[in-house]
């Protein structure tokens, strides 16, 4: 028996090493709990993202009652497009035109985060770059020749191509680039410690989004498992009781 | 008044007699230890299945066009629809997770030994209606990985050669997968099969308790009738089903002693359950994968596409083969040798504990093969990992035929005629 342990825990780095894979991402340390995050990810979803990206399967009202935006105040500041409340949260661009603008249709971002981690998205949206070769002038270190036009460089500013990262690209020894192979060569309206500020924001709404329901699950998770772990107890005891006749 | 009732019952359908015969008055082995949780185990998920499944099919909408967003629906507009999903989902490792175990406490043991061979197929062929139960599910999310995952599987029986194409469309009921995939296949998940597992899990039990419990010594409770003398007998009350035939020794009743037992083990797994579905409900990225999170597109190839962790095993073996065909009759003929194993294993001598150091060595590698066939069949393909594929894939089929050589004449130890604690 103890060998046979003993061989299923020679496995276990196995295991561990399976699961991982890809380039390393940055981590976006978000805070599902934090409403005003959440909110000011909102704002900036509604006004910068949404033109192009619907939220499909999440609903306004929904939204503001988990974020605990005012629903009057929500229906003025966040909803653009004469929509009811409780409405999915949509947009009007034809699929087959966004398709021939941008080379394919801008995905649905409902669940983006379940999909790719809230990590990738992070590193994703700090990691554009100029490269003239691309139709936006833009290019993706973690998405490479990504057909989405850098909606933030206004904020953030160009970041370019270390010399490294160049010289890397051209020799034989390609590897995955990083948000560390780029640098800031023309600064934008934010500082990058602000425009990681925004970017964490919107990647927390967008985990928000992509389970309204997480926070309620962790809170009931606690309820739940401290409820098992006493009834455990009694059940040992009672286990134990009548096990004495056995015994 | 309750007495009467009953009476008035137990006239007209045995109740009584059969709570004494399958719970009050069963004996059990009095030593069945940790790996004996999960055959109960095994029945709460199932019933967790069952539940949670009647609960999600009330709002969700098994079409081409709908599926994706109405599992999205419950997870977000129905009261509690993310607990039922995820119940549901995290109930469907948890299921195999279980019976694997509860197959391989069979395996350490020699519980599919004669005259166990019928309760051990029945067995089996839950386990593979279970498999075909839970690829049929894994379609319904409408997710990408499900589109392509049943893609890649179906597509297998093109291998059979001439009827193959013709049985692929059969069973797709469409020339690609379809809305008209989903449908039948959501007929099959919540219908056809749960009816047939819950009638084979019937007869398991029933096998079970016509032959009796096997225990980790591998010992005989049931001694020839009048061989025992009467205060070596349990002391204990059984059905006269059992007592008429056999002098009963070393057990005790299932009910209250197994079942008090069996809410511990219950409590205890429903924490590591709940522990997963209330803290990682896509289990890594192994119980609901991440390219799952994106609608159904037949132009839109994952990037890996791997079947679901509990398929790993047999997954590797198939891809291991180089030959198509004969991949998917490798693959076929691993789970073919689990229904023979009782014909395979040709000692009388049922517990590794008592056999010979060539059956636990066969029993580890066995374990380790099909650990390392389950893992790679999660990762990628590549020249390192089919090369120690195939090695494990010749352990897990090495493990029945050196077993039908040795058990033949195998040097064992004497088994104890008494459980020894």
């Amino acid at each position: 028996m103890k060998k046979i342990i003993i061989a299923l825990l020679t496995l276990v780095p196995t295991l561990v090493l399976a699961a991982g894979g890809g380039a390393p991402l940055d981590h976006a340390n978000n805070d599902i709990t934090d409403k005003e995050s959440l909110r000011n990810g909102a704002a900036t979803y509604m006004n910068n993202c949404l033109g192009c990206h619907q939220l499909q399967y999440q609903r306004y009202n929904r939204t503001f009652t988990d974020l605990e935006i005012d629903e009057k105040e929500g229906i003025e500041t966040l909803m653009f497009t004469g929509e009811k409340v409780g409405d999915h949260i949509t947009n009007t661009m034809p699929e087959k035109e966004a398709a021939a603008f941008f080379g394919a249709a801008p995905p649905d971002l409902t669940l983006v985060t379940r999909f790719r981690s809230s990590d990738w998205l992070y590193t994703y949206l700090r990691s554009f770059y100029a490269d003239s070769a691309r139709p936006f002038g833009v290019n993706n270190a973690v998405f490479k020749d990504v057909g989405m036009p850098h909606v933030f460089q206004q904020l953030q500013g160009v970041q370019e191509l270390t010399a490294d990262a160049k010289a890397m690209l051209q020799s034989d020894k390609v590897r995955p680039l990083t948000s560390a192979d780029l640098v800031l060569t023309q600064p934008g309206d934010l500082t990058p410690a602000e425009y990681d500020v925004v970017v964490r924001d919107l990647v927390n709404f967008l985990e928000y989004t992509g389970e309204p329901s997480k926070v309620e699950r962790h809170r009931l998770g606690y309820w739940v498992l401290g409820f098992l772990v006493i009834l455990f107890i009694f059940s040992y005891l009672l286990k134990k009781e009548y096990w004495r006749d056995v015994h | 008044m309750f007495a009467n009732l009953m009476a008035w019952f137990d006239a007209r359908l045995p109740v009584t007699d059969a709570w004494n015969k399958h719970l009050a008055q069963y004996p059990a082995p009095k030593n069945f230890n940790f790996w004996y949780f999960f055959g109960s185990l095994a029945m709460l998920v199932l019933v967790n299945q069952i539940v949670t499944g009647i609960w999600l099919t009330m709002n969700y909408e098994p079409s081409g066009d709908g599926a994706f967003a109405s599992v999205e629906y419950i997870m977000r507009d129905v009261d509690y629809g993310w607990l039922l999903r995820y119940m549901h989902s995290t109930g469907a490792s948890a299921f195999f997770i279980v019976v694997y175990l509860h197959m391989y406490r069979g395996l350490m043991y020699g519980s599919y030994q004669k005259p166990r061979e019928l309760l051990w197929i029945f067995g089996m062929l839950i386990y593979l209606v279970l498999m075909a139960e839970a690829f049929m599910g894994y379609l319904l999310p409408w997710g990408n990985m499900s589109f392509w995952g049943a893609q890649v599987i179906i597509s297998l029986f093109g291998a059979i050669p001439v009827i193959g194409d013709d049985l692929t469309t059969w069973i797709r009921g469409d020339y690609v997968i379809s809305g008209a995939t989903l449908n039948r296949f959501f007929a099959l998940h919540v219908i056809a099969l749960p009816l047939v597992l819950v009638i084979l899990v019937f007869l398991h039990i029933l096998a079970l308790h016509e032959v009796g419990s096997n225990n980790p010594e591998g010992t005989n409770i049931k001694k020839k009738k009048g061989s025992v003398p009467e205060e070596e007998k349990s002391k204990f009350t059984f059905h006269k089903a059992y007592t008429d035939k056999y002098d009963i020794v070393d057990a005790i009743p299932f009910h209250p002693y197994y079942s008090v037992k069996d809410i511990m083990g219950v409590v205890g797994f429903l924490i590591l359950f709940c522990w997963v579905m209330f803290f990682a409900p896509e289990g890594g990225g192994y119980f609901l994968e991440a390219p799952n999170f994106t609608p159904a597109n037949g132009l839109k190839t994952p990037e890996h596409i791997v079947p679901v962790w509990y398929f790993g095993p047999f997954y590797t073996i198939l891809r291991v083969i180089p030959d198509k065909l004969l991949g998917m009759l490798g693959m076929f003929a691993a789970i073919g040798m689990l229904f023979a194993l009782p014909w395979f294993d040709r000692g009388t001598v049922k517990s590794f504990k008592f056999r010979s150091k060539w059956h636990l060595f066969n029993l580890v590698q066995f374990t380790i093969c099909f650990i390392v066939l389950g893992v790679l069949g999660t990762m990628p393909a590549s020249e390192l990992a089919n090369l120690i594929g195939r090695i494990a894939t010749l352990g897990y089929f090495g493990f029945f035929i050196a077993l039908w050589f040795y058990s033949k004449n195998e040097q064992t130890k004497p088994v104890p005629e008494r459980v020894s604690k």
